[in-house]
C-alpha cells in the first residue's frame, strides 16, 4: 500500500504517515479487519432504515440508492484548515460584492475585467434581481466550496456552488455515524465538531430576515417534495433546524407576505431556505408551468418582505465560464491575491484555445458551462477513442458552451476494502453560511471518493462515495 | 402545524390500518376457505368486495380463487388498497411528514416497507402466505408501539390516531355491511346451526373469534355477535369504541385549538347513535340501513377533518 504513486497520498505522503493520520494509523493497525467489514455493514444497514438514501434521476423512486459511506476519515490538520477556510472566506465575500455589483452598478463591467457578454448571455442572469439588494445584501446564505487537492500545500478551487449546493446532511450524518461506530476513536483524537451547523444554519437565517419582520423570523425549508434526488437531505436540515418542510402548494401570498397553510391557518414567513432552483421560484416570473414555486414570491420578494437563501439569480456567480475569472474578481473586489488558486481553464469560447482543447482532448477533462453533477463532461485521459470523437463534435458546435481543464493529479486517501486499505481520489466541499456581516465555515465538509480504483469522478450519481472529514484541533 | 402535516400523518395512519385490516381479511377467508367452506369462491368473493375492490378485481379476473385473490389483495399495484400499494403510500406520507415523527417511529414505518416490498417482490406461495401475513401483522404492530412509546400527546398524535380509528370503523362496518343478512334474527336460525360458517368468517375478520367467547356471557348467536361488533366498547375494532376514540381525540385537538369543530358534532352525534343502544332496536331500524347510514357519516367526518384542518389548497 506504501507503494509510490504519482498522485499524492494524504495519509501515507512519500512513504511515511502524514502527521495529521499519525495517530488514527496507530488505532488502525490495532484493528481487525473482520471486525471493520462489520461495521462497514452496520453502518450501510443503518442508512438505510434511517432512509438516508438519494433517488437518480430517469430512475423510479423504488430505485432509491444509498451513498457508499467509507469508514476510513478523511482527515486535516488545523493550519491546513484554517488556510482553507480563509481562502474560503474571502472567496464567498468576492462572490457576493459580485453579485451585489452585477445585479445593480455592474462596475466591474465597466472595467472591463469580466466581458459583459458572459452576463449578457448567461442563462442564469435575472433582470428580476436588478436595482434590487436583498437583506442585508447577503445574496449567498449557504456555499459550498469543491476543493481538490494535489500536493502538500496545493489547493485548488474546482467550482463554487452558490445556488443550493447539497450535501451537508452527509457531512453531518458520516460524522454521527463514525461516532456511533468508534466512539473509542473520538477520545483519542480531538477533532474539531460540525454537529452545531443546523443551529448556525438557522441562527443565520434569521439573522437574514427582512426589516418587515419583527419578532424571532420564522424559517422554513422549501423543498420541491419528496420525489427530488436531495428530500432527504430537505427533511433533515428541517428537522435538525425545527423549522416547517414546505412544498410550493403549501404557501401563498397573504397581504404581501408570504404565508403557509397551517393546521390553524395561514401563518406569515420571513425566511425561506429554498431548495427549489430559480426557474420554479415563482410562475408568475419564471417557467409559467411551474407547480413547485409560489405564484407572486417575486413581488414580494422585491417588497422586501421575505428573504429568499441563497437569493434568486446567484448562478451568475459559480458558472464554469465566470470562473475562469475569480482570482481577477476576488482582487477587484477585497484588493487581495485569491488565497486559493483557481484551476487552469480554457475557454472554449476563444478560437485559438478551442483549437488546442480540440487537439489535446486526451489530456483534458471538458465540462459544461453550466453542468453539475459530473454530467454532460469528457474526463479525456478516462474516454475511449469514440467518447472523444463524440465529443469533439459536440464541442465543435457549440464551443462557448464549454470550458476545458487539464487533468489534476487529485490526492487520494485510503478507503477500506477486503483486501485492505487502498488508495481512491478524493474532492472536499466545505459549507459556508453568510449572514449579514459574518460569514461562518463548520470545520470539515464533505468529501466525496471515487470508488473504482483509477477513477477521478467523485459525484454520487456517478458511483462516488463519501467519508467523514475531520478537522484536528489546534 | 403544516395542514399537508396533518394530512400526510392522518393518511400515513388509515393506510398503515388498512395494511393489518387487509392481512386479516386474507387470514379469515384463507382459514374459512380451507376448513368449512363448500363454496370457496363466493368465500373469497366476499373478501374482495368487504376491501371494497369488486370492480377492479373484476376488471382483471374472471373468477374468484385463493392465489388470484391473496395476489390482488396482497401484491398487485394496480390494486390502490393492495398491501403493496398501501404501504408504499404510508411511506411516502412517512417521508413527508418526516419531521413530525420521531425517529424511532419514522424507521419502524421504513423498515416495514423494506421488508413488505422485499416479501411482496414475488407472488407469494401458499406455504409462505401465512408468514407473510404474520410479519404484516407484526410491522403493524411495531409501528403502533413506536408511535405509543416515543410521540408527544399533541395534535400530531390525535392525527395519527384519527387517521386509525376512521380506517378502522370503515372498516369493521363493511366488514359486518358484507356479511350483514347472515347477522340477521331468522327463526330458521334459531336453535340451530350454533357455529355458522359466516359468523366465523366475521369474528376472524376483525379477530375477535377468541375475545368473544370470552367477553360476552350469552352464547354464540345473531344479536350477540352483532352486539359485540356494533356496541361494545370493550372491543376495539367495534363502531362504538372506534366512535369513541374518534371523539375522544377530536375533543382534544378542539380543545388545543380553542374551537369546536364541525367534525366533532358530527362524531358526537354518531357516538349518540352507538351508546346505550339495544341491538334490536337496530334490527328493528334494519342493520343494512343502519351500516349504511353509519358509513356516511363516516365519510362526512373525513371530509370535515379534511376541510377543518386545512389538508388540502
Amino acid at each position: 500500500m506504501h507503494e509510490k504513486s504519482p498522485h499524492f497520498s494524504e495519509m501515507f505522503g512519500d512513504g511515511l504517515v502524514r502527521t495529521p493520520y499519525q495517530s488514527y494509523d496507530e488505532w488502525i493497525a490495532t484493528q481487525e479487519p473482520e471486525r471493520l467489514a462489520r461495521k462497514s455493514q452496520e453502518a450501510e444497514a443503518f442508512f438505510r432504515r434511517t432512509g438516508i438514501t438519494f433517488n437518480v434521476y430517469g430512475q423510479d423512486d423504488a430505485e432509491e440508492r444509498l451513498i457508499p459511506f467509507d469508514l476510513v476519515p478523511r482527515i486535516l490538520s488545523s493550519t491546513e484548515w484554517s488556510k482553507l477556510s480563509r481562502g474560503i472566506e474571502q472567496r464567498v465575500r468576492a462572490i457576493n460584492a459580485f453579485l451585489h455589483d452585477i445585479y445593480n452598478r455592474q462596475e466591474i463591467l465597466r472595467a472591463g475585467v469580466v466581458p459583459i457578454k458572459l452576463i449578457a448571455e448567461n442563462d442564469a442572469f435575472l433582470p428580476q434581481m436588478m436595482d434590487f439588494t436583498p437583506a442585508g445584501g447577503v445574496y449567498t446564505h449557504i456555499v459550498g466550496t469543491d476543493i481538490v487537492r494535489t500536493g502538500e500545500d496545493d489547493f485548488f478551487v474546482l467550482e463554487d456552488n452558490a445556488r443550493t449546493p447539497s450535501g451537508v446532511s452527509y457531512m453531518l450524518e458520516n460524522r454521527e455515524t463514525m461516532l456511533q461506530m468508534f466512539p473509542e476513536l473520538f477520545s483519542k483524537i480531538k477533532v474539531q465538531r460540525v454537529s452545531d451547523y443546523p443551529k448556525d444554519l438557522r441562527l443565520s437565517l434569521e439573522a437574514s430576515a427582512t426589516q418587515s419582520c419583527d419578532g424571532r423570523p420564522c424559517v422554513v425549508v422549501l423543498t420541491p417534495g419528496i420525489h427530488n434526488s436531495a428530500y432527504y437531505e430537505h427533511s433533515f436540515l428541517a428537522d435538525q433546524m425545527g423549522v416547517e418542510l414546505v412544498e410550493g402548494h403549501d404557501l401563498r401570498v397573504v397581504d404581501g407576505h408570504i404565508a403557509m397553510r397551517t393546521t390553524r391557518g395561514y401563518k406569515v414567513i420571513d425566511v425561506i431556505y429554498r431548495r427549489v432552483d430559480d426557474e420554479f421560484l415563482d410562475p408568475l416570473t419564471f417557467n409559467p408551468t411551474s407547480m413547485l414555486g409560489v405564484p407572486g414570491i417575486m413581488d414580494v420578494y422585491r417588497a422586501g418582505n421575505v428573504t429568499i437563501a441563497n437569493a434568486p439569480g446567484t448562478g451568475v456567480a459559480d458558472d464554469k465560464a465566470i470562473y475562469s475569472y475569480m482570482p481577477d474578481i476576488i482582487e477587484f473586489y477585497t484588493g487581495e491575491k485569491a488565497i486559493l488558486k483557481n484551476v487552469e481553464t480554457f475557454r472554449c469560447s476563444e478560437p485559438d484555445t478551442l483549437k488546442y482543447v480540440l487537439g489535446n482532448l486526451k489530456k483534458l477533462v471538458v465540462k459544461e458551462v453550466h453542468g453539475s453533477g459530473g454530467y454532460g463532461m469528457l474526463v479525456g485521459p478516462a474516454a475511449t477513442k469514440d467518447e472523444c470523437v463524440d465529443f469533439a463534435k459536440k464541442l465543435a458546435a457549440n464551443p462557448a458552451n464549454y470550458i476545458a481543464q487539464p487533468t489534476l493529479s487529485l490526492s487520494t486517501v485510503p478507503i477500506f476494502t477486503e483486501a485492505g486499505l487502498a488508495p481512491r481520489h478524493v474532492d472536499l466541499r466545505p459549507f459556508a453560511l453568510v449572514s449579514p456581516g459574518a460569514v461562518e465555515i463548520v470545520p470539515g465538509g464533505l468529501t466525496r471518493v471515487a470508488l473504482q480504483e483509477g477513477s477521478l469522478v467523485v459525484n454520487s450519481s456517478q458511483g462516488g462515495g463519501t467519508k467523514d472529514t475531520w478537522v484536528l484541533e489546534g | 402545524m403544516l395542514g399537508k402535516t396533518a394530512g400526510g400523518l392522518y393518511w400515513m395512519f388509515r393506510h398503515l390500518e388498512r395494511t393489518e385490516n387487509t392481512a386479516r381479511l386474507i387470514e379469515a377467508g384463507f382459514r374459512i376457505a380451507l376448513t368449512r367452506s363448500n363454496d370457496p369462491a363466493s368465500e373469497w368473493k366476499s373478501v374482495i368486495v368487504t376491501s371494497a375492490a369488486q370492480a377492479a378485481y373484476e376488471a382483471k379476473h374472471d373468477g374468484y380463487d385463493s392465489s388470484r385473490v391473496t395476489d390482488f389483495l396482497l401484491r398487485d399495484t394496480d390494486n390502490p388498497s393492495s398491501v403493496l400499494s398501501v404501504i408504499k403510500s404510508a411511506r411516502d406520507n412517512a417521508r413527508l411528514v418526516r419531521t413530525a415523527l420521531t425517529t424511532e417511529v419514522w424507521s419502524a414505518v421504513n423498515e416495514t416497507w423494506m421488508l413488505l416490498a422485499d416479501r411482496l417482490k414475488h407472488p407469494v406461495p401458499e406455504t409462505d402466505l401465512p408468514d407473510v401475513l404474520a410479519s404484516i401483522r407484526h410491522q403493524s404492530a411495531l409501528v403502533r408501539g413506536s408511535l405509543h412509546g416515543t410521540m408527544l400527546r399533541n395534535d400530531i398524535y390525535d392525527f395519527c390516531r384519527l387517521g386509525t380509528f376512521i380506517e378502522r370503523i370503515d372498516s369493521t362496518a363493511r366488514i359486518i355491511d358484507v356479511k350483514y343478512f347472515s347477522l340477521l334474527p331468522s327463526p330458521s336460525f334459531v336453535g340451530s346451526r350454533l357455529d355458522n360458517v359466516q359468523w366465523e368468517t366475521i369474528l376472524r375478520s376483525v379477530s375477535a373469534h377468541r375475545s368473544f367467547r370470552w367477553a360476552v356471557d350469552g352464547g354464540y348467536n345473531a344479536p350477540n355477535i352483532a352486539s359485540f361488533l356494533i356496541l361494545d366498547r370493550r372491543m376495539p375494532r367495534s363502531l362504538a369504541y372506534c366512535a369513541a376514540q374518534i371523539v375522544e381525540n377530536l375533543s382534544y385537538l378542539s380543545e388545543d385549538y380553542g374551537e369546536k369543530t364541525k367534525a366533532l358534532e358530527t362524531a358526537e352525534n354518531l357516538l349518540a347513535r352507538l351508546e346505550g343502544r339495544d341491538i334490536n332496536a337496530i334490527f328493528e331500524e334494519g342493520l343494512h340501513e343502519f351500516l349504511s347510514a353509519i358509513m356516511t357519516v363516516i365519510g362526512t367526518i373525513n371530509v370535515q377533518i379534511e376541510d377543518t384542518y386545512r389538508f388540502n389548497k
